[in-house]
């Protein structure tokens, strides 16, 4: 069964911005789904359509079979949210908008109590549970809307951005408990701006571009269709005459860093050997960019040709 | 797949609702219990005391007697409705809103969690400033039934109003806008310092048109058992004001006016 099926969702602003243009998305039971697009491209209001927040146009959403036009209260009682913005009164205290969502979801409070503690527990966040809202840092608000959005234990959880703005400890702990949310059985999807996030988190990956899916698949599939990757080395000393690669295009950064393209169907094998043969040493290599980076460049850029 | 929907889980949601809604104005109760309190001290020291002394009787109560009855009701109205108006403007306002939005929550409990939640805040205003009011005269109470359900209707009434008002403001301005421009004038017109029998035939006809005082009117009948008008009349209209308003703020919740793009 799918997790969430979108059928030419449309959606038209008051101001006549057409910010989705009928687009078609798939994800299936268990996975964990990138959405990914430049600001403005229809991602969020996608996930708004989904969650109820944002009234749509045209088309139709099913979530686990549940059709949000018909059974709309079961379909959201499956989906957790996770905003962009906060959300949230300042002035309440952490765990009273914790049992509260939970309320809204027609859970009791004896059992929203529980999840409460297990959830500021597992946020790292539990300490601060009898305080208001305004006194938890940026990244600890992040880590509540994160909380809150597991009070319901939701089949389909909807991560819009959760890692922005956020220090790179808390990102991985986030990444590693999503991570471990999924293995459980959650699905999730996930919009972000980092890419290296998606590529290291998603299983499968749609791309939107102003309000239209241009890429949907595998990232597996998505990867490997990547045409080139540009690498970056790290030499030992500078050279006194530029080196011979042959096909492998160059530059260099400084004395001491060489950025080599390195195309489908080309070996890195051959290239250390072309090195080696000229007593080039490497200290280090690493990618210049994320790949979905880049593949994500050609494909919107490929894209803005097209239009 | 089994979801957590239906009558029990919408009960919960509607009790968290609630809750929330009167541990705020609790919470808050500076701003929200104690002002009215002072506010109709005052009216009861120099409307009633003071110039109310000077006053002859009308239909056979001491004026601070007579005034007492829409001093009370003008507390329920104005607490009923403030308190939808700026709970619900504040909710969008911090997007809190988008906790009940997301939720399997229906439109109608929604409706009814904020509704009772400014009902329950303005009925306990009209009870503490009818208990501060004994401290200056002696209030019968003719008809208990009569000003308990009049109580609640128009606490009702007005938290709807406070309710569509803060469905529709945009702005801080426009939940301050129509207490001021429109509720103030009406109450004050609405028979609260006199008897419309005192008033020239022309005030006294446009006062008919005047849904307030029959709040009024029919609460200090319930108080007094004196009243300008008929009581009957002024429970119709008061419960049919109060369905039109109901079914008004339920379809702006259902369209999303005003919360969803």
């Amino acid at each position: 069964m799918n997790a969430l099926s979108v059928k030419n969702l449309t959606k038209v602003y008051s101001n006549g911005l057409a910010a989705l243009k009928g687009i078609n998305l798939e994800v299936a039971e268990g996975d964990f789904f990138a959405l990914l697009g430049q600001n403005g491209a229809g991602k969020s209001t996608t996930i708004g359509i989904i969650c109820s927040l944002v009234n749509k146009t045209a088309g139709k959403v099913m979530v686990f079979g549940y059709d949000t036009d018909t059974e709309l209260a079961q379909a959201k009682s499956l989906i957790g949210v996770v905003p962009q913005e906060m959300n949230f009164s300042l002035f309440e205290n952490i765990s009273q908008i914790l049992i509260n969502q939970a309320g809204y979801y027609g859970i009791p409070q004896k059992i929203a109590v529980n999840r409460m503690e297990v959830y500021l527990k597992e946020m790292g966040i539990w300490e601060m549970h009898n305080q208001p809202a305004f006194r938890l840092s940026g990244g600890m608000k992040r880590r509540l809307m994160i909380a809150r959005a597991l009070m319901n234990e939701p089949k389909l959880l909807i991560l819009d951005e959760p890692t922005a703005g956020v220090d790179i400890e808390l990102r991985h702990t986030l990444w590693r408990f999503l991570s471990k949310l999924n293995q459980q059985g959650t699905t999730i999807i996930l919009t972000t701006h980092y890419l290296e996030e998606a590529e290291q988190l998603c299983k499968n990956v749609a791309i939107i571009d102003h309000g239209e899916i241009i890429e949907h698949a595998n990232m597996k599939v998505l990867i490997n269709r990547l045409n080139v990757q540009t690498l970056i080395f790290d030499i030992e000393k500078p050279l006194i005459q530029p080196p011979t690669l042959n096909e492998y295009r160059y530059r260099f950064i400084d004395d001491t860093t060489m950025e080599i393209e390195i195309h489908r169907g080309q070996s890195i094998n051959h290239l250390f050997h072309l090195l080696n043969e000229q007593n080039i040493q490497v200290n280090s290599m690493r990618n210049k960019t994320n790949r979905l980076e880049e593949l994500f460049m050609h494909l919107i850029k490929e894209n803005k040709d097209h239009s | 797949m089994i979801t957590r929907t239906g009558f029990y889980p919408n009960m919960i949601a509607l009790q968290t609702l609630l809750r929330k809604e009167t541990l705020r104005f609790l919470r808050i109760w500076t701003q929200t219990l104690l002002p009215p309190a002072i506010t109709m001290s005052l009216y009861f020291l120099i409307f009633g005391k003071f110039i109310g002394s000077q006053i002859r009787q009308i239909d056979g109560y001491a004026y601070i007697q007579y005034i007492v009855p829409g001093l009370v009701m003008m507390s329920i109205m104005t607490n009923a409705y403030a308190n939808t108006a700026s709970s619900f403007f504040l909710t969008k306002f911090n997007k809190s809103i988008d906790e009940m939005l997301v939720s399997p929550m229906s439109n109608l409990i929604t409706l009814l969690g904020f509704t009772l939640g400014g009902t329950l805040r303005g009925f306990l205003v009209g009870v503490i400033v009818m208990i501060i009011s004994l401290l200056f005269t002696r209030l019968p109470v003719h008809h208990p039934f009569i000003v308990v359900v009049m109580a609640i209707l128009a606490a009702m009434v007005f938290s709807l109003g406070g309710l569509i008002n803060g469905i529709y403001a945009k702005r801080f301005d426009d939940i301050s806008f129509i207490p001021t421009f429109v509720l103030t004038p009406l109450t004050y017109l609405g028979g609260v310092f006199y008897s419309i029998q005192q008033l020239p035939p022309l005030w006294r006809t446009l006062s008919m048109f005047n849904p307030i005082l029959d709040m009024v009117d029919t609460f200090r009948y319930g108080l007094l058992d004196v009243s300008d008008l008929n009581i009957y009349l002024g429970f119709s209209l008061v419960i049919i004001l109060c369905v039109i308003m109901f079914f008004w703020a339920w379809a702006l919740l259902c369209k999303g006016v005003g919360i969803k793009v």
